[in-house]
């Protein structure tokens, strides 16, 4: 490993899987087999700390060279993902074809990606998103670096390169920060990078999408093993907690300072 | 396999969790059903596991590696090493950091199922069926766990802690630490206390919170307006610091600061459990949502669908008024 990175001058490959995921700005409905969600009307959007994993991967390569991989399953506008990938700099995008539409287990998920991960070989870390709104059966960080045995680390909000080594940043709760260092090959699940993601311009995006193609890669067998057996799922019994404020803003907002004032909290 | 149910204390330093206690507090009522025992794991900082009376065992690895900060490799091995001397039925994780970072690897190496983000549990013959939440808190989801040895992480402040408070005098139990731990490729460093500097949220009575509704740092400064009227600071969620639109010191919930002032007022915050769990004891909350079905509605005492860009100059005005 150590090896390898010295010869090509501490660049690094990164690997960045990235996911779509049902918008949560929108209403959710259960669909009729009650152990999933109706995905017909529903609007795709990439999972966004997928995107903070994208680019702490990006200011790792800008640091120190290397090469950014982004990999996803074949989902619903995921191609507009990958594209705007490209367009902020990934250097290739991989399209994992022929998994079954609908919810995809972040087992499954894992076991394809690792299937890739394995027959590319030559990487040197794997970046993902901390969690996704779907995870039930796990965080997909965890899930690789065992499938793979290779060591993870999740909720993590810096990936620093150092010599051929990756600093880790993790958040421990309520402010507290831990670091670790990777000598070798690592998973991440990343909380936050160390900026905001960055903006791929529409024409940049457009460029991308007519400069660059996607390459696939075929879903292979997997043997599932053990999961949840998801029976349903349902919203939540509204408790009816929230005694909603009627009328316009103006009334409104003369409700809430008065509540306000009921608690002595302003003149 | 043991009918045992295994509680992973998620402590680096500093206090033990409450999270631990109401875990242990679920692990005995389960135990109760399944005919087992209550364990508690304990790795790094050993102090402080007589908090652990309501246990019927506590077991502890002690190695060089664990001695010090905190890597997820070296907690992985080690808490492997106790699973797999105890053969636990079920293993219970928090959802805190610890619990995000191995309930799933340890789930996979011991082969059994995992389900994340648990808010209830049950016992239902020979399996566990957990309900977690989907989606940020906007669905549910009901699932059996079967397998002898199962696995889930529980989101924090979904039961009372002080079930796992009551004391007994536990056995401790050392397990010997795994050799995996001498050749480590993840090497724990420091671990750093929080950022004392900044505004202090937690001591105001009032917050002016707002959320990735708010759209963009410049509209901000409206909401910034309104915490200026009331003289209070302006919290916010974590997508409004990781955005760099506020300071990390604003921030409320799970990664940030905890607050329960006597009134909370959420601006464009969907209520995603994170949040909630640094928010959820305020004395009243009061949230402005667009969306009907936003979590946020199910903690609230007060609410209003009402764009916050129509509501909050209305605020304003009264205040001026
Ligand atoms: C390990 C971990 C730790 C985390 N720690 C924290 C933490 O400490 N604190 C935290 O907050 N989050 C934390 N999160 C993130 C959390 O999961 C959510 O992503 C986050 O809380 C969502 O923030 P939000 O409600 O502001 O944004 P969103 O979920 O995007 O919600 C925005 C809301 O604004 C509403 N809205 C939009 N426009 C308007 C308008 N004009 N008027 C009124 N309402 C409007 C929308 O309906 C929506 O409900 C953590 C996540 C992880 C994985
Ligand atoms: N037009 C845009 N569409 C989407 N995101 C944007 C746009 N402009 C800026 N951003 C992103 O929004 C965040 C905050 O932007 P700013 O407030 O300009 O620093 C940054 O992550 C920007 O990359």
């Amino acid at each position: 490993m150590k090896v390898r990175r010295i010869e090509k001058g501490g660049a690094l490959k990164i690997v960045v899987g990235m996911r779509q995921l049902a918008d949560l700005v929108e209403e959710l409905e259960v669909a009729d087999s009650g152990v999933d969600i109706d995905r017909d009307f529903v609007k795709f959007v990439s999972n966004e700390w997928d995107e903070a994993a994208l680019e702490e991967a990006l200011l790792i390569k800008e640091a120190v060279g290397g090469e950014v991989v982004v990999i996803a399953l074949d989902e619903p506008d995921v191609d507009q993902t990958l594209y705007s990938a490209i367009a902020k700099g990934a250097d290739r995008a991989v399209k994992i074809v022929g998994v079954e539409e609908g919810w995809t287990p972040t087992r499954l998920r894992a076991q394809l990606l690792s299937k890739w991960l394995k027959s590319e070989g030559d990487w040197d870390a794997f970046l993902t998103g901390v969690q996704a709104a779907d995870d039930l059966d796990g965080q997909l960080a965890g899930l690789i670096g065992a499938t793979l045995g290779v060591p993870h680390a999740a909720v993590v909000s810096k990936a620093e390169p150092e010599g051929s080594s990756l600093r880790i940043t993790q958040e421990l709760g309520g402010g507290t920060l831990s670091e670790s260092v990777a000598t070798g090959k690592v998973v991440l699940g990343i909380q936050a990078g160390r900026q905001a993601p960055r903006y791929a311009p529409i024409t940049r995006i457009r460029q991308a999408m007519s400069t660059s193609t996607i390459e696939t890669f075929d879903a292979q067998e997997i043997d599932l093993g053990p999961g949840p057996k998801v029976r349903k799922i349902y919203p939540p019994q509204s408790k009816g907690q929230a005694t909603m404020l009627d009328g316009d803003p103006v009334e409104v907002a003369e409700k809430i300072v008065e509540l306000i004032r009921a608690k002595g909290l302003v003149r | 396999m043991s009918k045992d149910v295994l509680v992973i204390n998620e402590r680096v330093q500093g206090e033990n969790p409450d999270l631990t206690f109401e875990l242990i507090g679920k692990a005995k009522e389960i135990a109760g059903i399944l005919g087992g025992s209550v364990g508690v794991v304990v790795i790094g900082d050993l102090s402080g596991t007589e908090a652990f009376g309501a246990a019927d065992r506590i077991y502890t690895v002690e190695h060089d590696a664990l001695t010090s900060g905190y890597s997820s490799q070296v907690w992985e091995e080690a808490v492997l090493a106790v699973v797999e001397s105890v053969q636990p039925k079920l293993i219970l994780f928090g959802t805190g950091t610890i619990g995000i970072d191995l309930a799933g690897s340890i789930a996979k190496r011991v082969g059994g199922p995992i389900a994340s983000y648990v808010i209830d549990l049950a016992v239902e013959g020979d399996d566990v069926v957990a309900t977690s939440q989907l989606y940020g808190g906007k669905l549910l989801a009901e699932s059996v766990l079967e397998g002898d040895t199962v696995v889930a992480s529980v989101i924090a402040g979904s039961f009372p802690s002080e079930a796992g408070k009551s004391g007994g005098s536990p056995e401790v139990v050392s397990v010997s630490a795994p050799s995996s731990l001498g050749s480590l490729s993840l090497i724990p460093g420091s671990v750093k206390e929080p950022d004392k500097t900044g505004v202090d949220i937690t001591t105001s009575d009032l917050l002016v919170s707002v959320g990735r509704g708010v759209g963009s740092q410049a509209n901000i400064e409206m909401l910034q307006e309104l915490a200026d009227a009331f003289k209070v600071p302006l919290s916010a969620s974590r997508p409004v610091i990781d955005q760099g639109w506020l300071p990390k010191p604003h921030q409320v919930g799970k990664s940030g600061k905890k607050v329960k002032p006597k009134v909370y007022l959420a601006f464009g915050i969907s209520g995603a459990p994170e949040h909630l769990e640094g928010m959820r004891s305020s004395e009243m909350i009061i949230a402005c949502n667009t969306d009907p079905k936003a979590p946020i509605f199910e903690v609230a005492h007060y609410g209003t669908t009402l764009d916050l860009f129509d509501l909050v100059p209305e605020i304003l005005e009264k205040l001026e008024a």
